[in-house]
């Protein structure tokens, strides 16, 4: 007799996992609403954005874009060292939810945060002098392309643990409700980072609560070099808020206007003090998990494929389609080249720090 | 001064400091509505509210981490750990964030929080309940560590660990908890600077260099060798061990010219080393025998009463190794 094996390589079929392609027009898979509910489709209402904002999200996204290739590139070049994760493809994800917050929101995210960073208003030279290791770096070079961080735009950190900043943003948002503040906590992470226990231990303190946060999963579909499918129990990750008694939604993340919208709602859900609200961005990395990744685990196919769906694509077919012209993006397409080519040039131009500044800032004095 | 003991002293710093800063709150286990497995916070949440007061679930590295967050805009967390030992569970949030936070944004955020609980052998509570862990929190830049042996040092010490912009560990022992000892009454302020040594005996022949419990147990040792030896031994009580004060055990060493470091984390790769290597490197010509240094043996923390007792670096071992070394 012969036992049927369950070993996990025994597992080797894609589970149901939503792509781009699946999603629906609005833009919006489906919605929970509370605990013992099954999945409910729900009526998600995706508001037609001025064309200011859309346009001033499309610059902030062509303008990450373009700082990501520049870093990729010299990192690729061995210009720079330590683990490069670019967030080619992901920009839609930070541009909608800088747009939907006030200036006096908090944020966290991971090491892939450079977008994030810029979309909240990070200084793009100082950004890049950061990466490079300058002096003139906003941490002085002291942190570099995995530890981003702002304060004076409530950007609190960006981390190299996966999942650890979650937590923190919990924490900003405890002290905003404790201070009695309105202020809300935005946090970002992986697919990748939903299986770590902290991540569970937050989720049920901030619904416990009700804490002003929002959990946003940027599912780019692999973990690092891994598909998530391949280590998950569970298909769809927006599922996991429910056992938490969370709500929780799956969108496009790759459309900014969708993103603005579902942050816009769980923002005002956190400031009403009904809780956190957990957000599925379904998205996709155009480049590697980080510079000099072989990408053996996909293919090329998928990878143009994907393309389609490049979220600064689909901001600049949005303007176009809400009536934009041609040379209004062009404009726009100018100032950026010309901008992020002043912050790649003064970022070059700064100096080493002093190495006497590596023992600084241990404590605070 | 008034006789009073450690765990209400420790109760009244966190009350005085709640009451004088609204940034300050208190965070863990069974804290809130019970008041502390030991009763340390016992009448905070009755006076303070839940918003200050927080019973959390038993989820440490998340509540370590939401400490962080909070202490990043300016919040005051104190973290209650039942046993020291369970901070390892947050061993991320406490050694990858926490103490790395200043630092790695080039002193953009600062994380002021204070990390509390008892720490220590003594009460047969095995392995996972007894060990002592301030050689290891000490070996990391960026937070501080501070272990009292007297009601008196321990309220000084955790107002100050309160006010600084720092992490600070702040380690009670298990054995300290119902000591006595004399304190100005309550609401009169006082502090005492974190990294200060101070003398709890003065003596010619031999300097012991400890911290928490063990202060208590050198002292008892220090009677035994004078009055059975005639050997008076200087204690010089860290407080701190991180920082240490280095320059108060070496003007005691200079009177002295003997060594003993002492301490309840284990002896290998532990403070006692630091203390000895600093001494040899700082000031080698003061010493008259090879400097020492005393530790729990290494071996996990057992159960029984003679097992965990023949391992604790207490009297009896200070007493056995200062003879050696005065032979
Ligand atoms: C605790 C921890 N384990 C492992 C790593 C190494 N690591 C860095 S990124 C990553 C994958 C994370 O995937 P995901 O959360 O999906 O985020 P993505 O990189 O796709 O944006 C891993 C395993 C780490 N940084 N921290
Ligand atoms: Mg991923």
């Amino acid at each position: 007799m012969t036992k049927k094996s369950s070993t996990a390589s025994a597992d080797d079929t894609p589970r149901s996992q939503a792509k781009l392609s699946d999603i629906p027009a609005n833009g919006v898979v489906s919605t929970t609403t509370d605990l013992l509910s099954s999945q409910v489709e729900i009526a998600f209402d995706v508001p037609a954005l001025p064309a200011e904002t859309l346009a001033e999200m499309y610059r902030q996204a062509l303008l990450i874009r373009q700082v990501e290739e520049f870093l990729l590139k010299a990192a690729e070049e061995g210009k720079i060292g330590g683990a490069m994760h670019t967030a080619i493809g992901h920009e839609a994800n930070a541009v909608g939810a800088a747009a939907a917050l006030n200036p006096d929101d908090y944020l966290t995210c991971t090491y892939r945060g450079h977008h994030h960073g810029l979309a909240h208003g990070m200084d793009v030279g100082r950004a890049i002098a950061e990466v490079l290791g300058r002096a003139d770096g906003f941490a002085g070079g002291k942190g570099g392309s995995m530890h981003f961080v702002a304060p004076e735009h409530g950007m609190m950190g960006s981390n190299g643990i996966v999942g650890a900043q979650v937590p923190h943003a919990a924490g900003l948002a405890l002290a905003s409700q404790i201070r009695d503040e309105g202020r809300v906590a935005i946090t970002f992470f992986g697919d990748g980072a939903i299986f770590q226990g902290v991540m569970h231990e937050t989720f049920n303190m901030a619904s416990k609560w009700k804490l002003p946060v929002i959990f946003y999963c940027e599912n780019n579909r692999y973990s690092e070099m891994t598909p998530t499918w391949r280590t998950s129990s569970v298909g769809e990750f927006y599922q996991f808020a429910r056992a938490y008694g969370m709500e929780s939604v799956q969108i496009d993340g790759n459309d900014a206007e969708v993103v603005h919208a579902a942050v816009t709602q769980a923002a005002e859900r956190a400031r009403a003090g009904e809780g956190p609200t957990f957000i599925e961005g379904i998205t996709y990395r155009l480049a590697g998990h980080m510079a000099g990744d072989l990408e053996t685990y996909r293919s090329a196919e998928e990878i143009e494929e994907q393309r389609s769906h490049d979220p600064v694509l689909v901001l600049r077919n949005r303007l176009l389609e809400r009536g934009s012209s041609e040379e209004e993006i062009a404009k726009i397409d100018a100032a950026v080249e010309k901008s992020v080519a002043e912050a790649i040039a003064f970022a070059e131009a700064s100096p080493w720090p002093d190495p006497a500044m590596a023992y600084t800032d241990v404590y605070r004095t | 001064m008034r006789k009073t003991t450690y765990i209400q002293v420790i109760n009244e710093a966190l009350g005085e400091e709640m009451r004088r800063d609204e940034n300050v709150f208190v965070m863990g286990e069974d804290v809130g509505r019970y008041g502390g497995l030991f009763r340390v916070t016992r009448n905070l949440f009755d006076e303070f509210g839940p918003k200050r007061v927080i019973d959390t679930p038993i989820s440490e590295q998340g509540f370590f981490g939401m400490a962080l967050g909070a202490a990043s805009v300016g919040m005051r967390p104190i973290l209650e750990l039942m046993y020291m030992d369970f901070s390892l569970v947050a061993a991320d949030q406490i050694f990858n964030q926490i103490a790395k936070y200043h630092y790695m944004t080039g002193g953009l955020v600062n994380i002021p929080l204070v990390i509390r609980g008892q720490q220590g052998a003594g009460k047969r509570y095995g392995s996972q309940h007894s060990q002592s862990v301030d050689s290891l929190y000490a070996h990391f830049p960026g937070i501080k560590v501070v272990a009292p042996a007297t009601p008196y040092d321990a309220k000084g010490l955790l107002k100050s660990a309160i006010r600084d912009d720092n992490p600070v560990v702040f380690l009670e022992h298990k054995m300290l908890y119902f000591t006595r000892g004399e304190a100005p009454p309550a609401d009169e302020e006082y502090t005492i600077p974190i990294g200060k040594a101070d003398v709890k005996r003065e003596g010619s022949d031999l300097t012991i260099a400890t911290f928490s419990y063990c202060v208590l147990q050198a002292l008892e040792a220090a009677e035994e060798l004078s009055e059975k030896h005639g050997i008076e031994v200087e204690v010089v009580d860290l407080r701190s061990v991180e920082p240490l004060d280095i320059d108060t055990v070496l003007a005691s060493v200079a009177k002295t010219g003997h060594l003993l470091a002492v301490h309840e984390s284990y002896a290998n790769s532990g403070i006692g080393a630091e203390i000895v290597a600093q001494a040899y490197e700082i000031a080698p010509h003061l010493l008259k025998s090879p400097a020492r240094r005393l530790g729990m043996a290494p071996v996990s923390i057992p159960v029984s009463k003679p097992l965990e007792e023949e391992i604790l670096p207490w009297k009896g071992q200070m007493v056995a190794t200062v003879l050696e070394m005065m032979g």
